[in-house]
């Protein structure tokens, strides 16, 4: 158990006109080496509580634990829970702001007091984890396409060597290929690595295709904590929560009101196509 | 009749040095012929780079092209004194809803434009009420903008285009910082506008879902059109879709991974309906 957050509750501007009970009553284990989803519409509470996770901001009241420690505990290094919680800010790439692209990425660590060395080496690493060619590294991060830029910005914060990371719309804005090299390359990481992912996305079928596990936040509360194959087909209860399942599911669904026999936990296409063909081949 | 004209136009972009040498030149359009007919739903695809927003900004005359020439509603956009009109003629609304809202009211953030044009004041409201009545956000005239969400924020802009009674928009991601809802109210205003006051809509999208329903696709590559035609057959081109960086919207992906099992599927399918009707075909 990584993270543990008990029953942790949060207001904004507390005690004036203003307040608003962002985060309520909300207890959640996440698990080393798990690659999460985490959904939600606007304003249901799911930046406010990635926050909460790296000590970014302090609930008001419960506890959380990071391997087994309280980080409001008395001594705790707030510093190193900072490097160990990676937090991908949406639209990362507003915060370059270096000469050269290696210069931006060796920024974080050199902060956290890593030798110099040791700072190359990462920046060498998470570079080539997120498809930067080394021709590149001596270049202004300011030439780059808005698909690289971004993915300059998130090697900055492996370089800080996480031990969880977590995205907030990380392929907001990216044309398709953008979008799909991105999250293929979280993906290989977290296969690689076995780091932590915690992706926030509003693409459904990208959580549907990457994260095994989802957490569907509603009204400051995780409203719905399972795998995402079973969250997904219970297409009435997302909609409660004013969001749509992967379209792959509304096809399965039909398909089955129309009396083919098909498992309704079914919600990529691959998944589909595999199903439909079982189907197809049998009857012939 | 055609509202947009774009007569062959190249657009560079030209780089210099520290002592003004030229360093490089870009052709970031390169030679591109097409035209818009009044109240047609144009949606424009592309990866990111391959000159999409170039494009949009010479529709509104925020660039001049290089050479040939931009006609809006019959006037050359390279013409000074037409810059005006065609501003009026041609709204544009951009993908931050927070960098395009200046007022501290809904209403006032409306009445904006037609008040720089020199409207009446009894019209401005006039417009302003209808402006708002069509995006379906009339209940919050009196809100202040920074309380609403992205999608209510990105409807007022199109509200603030409205009021300037516009023939055409051309909208340049609108919906890529919104959420699933916001992005569908966007879209739903849009086609409402186009159907019911005959709007001329141009969109530029990553979404594919959202080029589905346009009765026109281009898609762009490299400052040049690669391709250009009804929804149905560009998505019935998919390796073409797929090395413009693009992607298949969810049922024409399936579709075409089912064709290449040997599965007998027709070439560009986009509804669910559809989907499943071929589907019973082979089954």
């Amino acid at each position: 158990m990584q993270i543990i957050l008990d029953k942790v509750n949060y207001l904004y501007s507390s005690g004036t006109a203003y307040e608003k009970h962002a985060i309520k009553d909300t207890s959640v284990v996440i698990n080393k080496g798990e690659f999460i989803g985490l959904i939600g519409h606007t304003g249901s509470g799911k930046s406010t509580l990635i926050q909460l996770m790296n000590g970014l901001i302090k609930p008001t009241n419960g506890n959380i634990y990071f391997n087994g420690e309280d980080i409001y505990g008395q001594g705790y290094n707030m510093k190193e829970l900072r490097s160990k919680v990676g937090l991908v800010f949406q639209y990362p790439e507003h915060q370059l702001f270096e000469t050269t692209i290696f210069k931006d990425v060796i920024f974080g660590p050199n902060n956290l007091g890593v030798s110099k060395v040791e700072c190359e080496l990462r920046a060498y690493k998470a570079l080539a984890a997120v498809g930067i060619d080394e021709s590149l590294f001596e270049a202004s991060p300011f030439e780059l396409s808005g698909g690289q830029k971004r993915r300059v910005a998130i090697a900055g914060v492996l370089a800080m060597e996480p031990e969880v990371l977590i995205l907030d719309e990380p392929t907001a804005g990216l044309d398709p290929q953008g979008r799909d090299d991105i999250l293929e390359q979280i993906n290989t990481l977290h296969k690689e690595s076995g780091i932590t992912i915690i992706l926030i996305s509003h693409r459904m079928e990208d959580i549907a295709r990457f994260a095994k596990r989802v957490l569907v936040m509603n009204k400051g509360k995780i409203e719905v904590d399972g795998l995402t194959k079973d969250v997904y087909s219970n297409t009435g209860q997302l909609e409660k929560m004013e969001l749509d399942a992967p379209l792959i599911t509304y096809i399965i669904k039909k398909l089955k009101e129309m009396g083919y026999d098909m498992p309704s936990d079914i919600i990529t296409i691959e998944e589909a196509k595999r199903e439909i063909l079982k189907i197809i081949r049998s009857r012939k | 009749m055609d509202i947009i004209n774009v007569d062959d136009i190249t657009y560079e972009y030209i780089r210099r040095d520290d002592d003004g040498n030229v360093d490089s030149i870009e052709m970031a359009l390169n030679k591109i012929k097409f035209n818009v007919r009044k109240g047609e739903f144009l949606c424009i695809l592309g990866a990111n780079g391959s000159g999409k927003s170039t494009l949009a900004k010479h529709i509104n005359a925020i660039l001049y092209p290089s050479e040939g020439t931009v006609w809006v509603d019959g006037m050359d956009t390279k013409i000074d004194k037409n810059l005006l009109n065609i501003r009026q003629t041609a709204g544009m609304v951009f993908q931050n809803p927070d960098n395009q809202i200046i007022g501290t009211i809904v209403e006032e953030d409306v009445g904006f434009g037609p008040e720089n044009i020199g409207i009446p004041t009894d019209e401005i409201w006039t417009r302003v009420e209808e402006s708002l009545n069509t995006v379906g956000m009339l209940d919050y005239r009196k809100h202040s903008p920074n309380k609403l969400s992205g999608g209510q924020k990105q409807r007022v802009a199109i509200a603030g285009i409205m009021a300037m009674k516009p023939k055409c928009i051309v909208l340049d991601e609108p919906t890529a910082m919104l959420d699933p809802n916001g992005r569908k109210d966007v879209l739903r205003t849009l086609k409402e506008l186009n159907k019911r006051e005959g709007v001329t809509i141009i969109l530029i999208t990553h979404h594919m879902d959202e080029a589905i329903d346009a009765e026109h696709i281009i898609v762009m590559e490299k400052g040049n059109i690669v391709m250009n035609g009804k929804p149905k057959d560009i998505f019935s081109r998919p390796e073409e879709i797929k090395k413009y960086r693009l992607d298949l919207p969810q049922v024409t992906e399936l579709a075409y991974e089912l064709q290449q099992e040997g599965i007998d599927m027709p070439n560009g399918i986009l509804t669910i309906d559809d989907f499943i009707e071929e589907l019973s075909k082979v089954v």
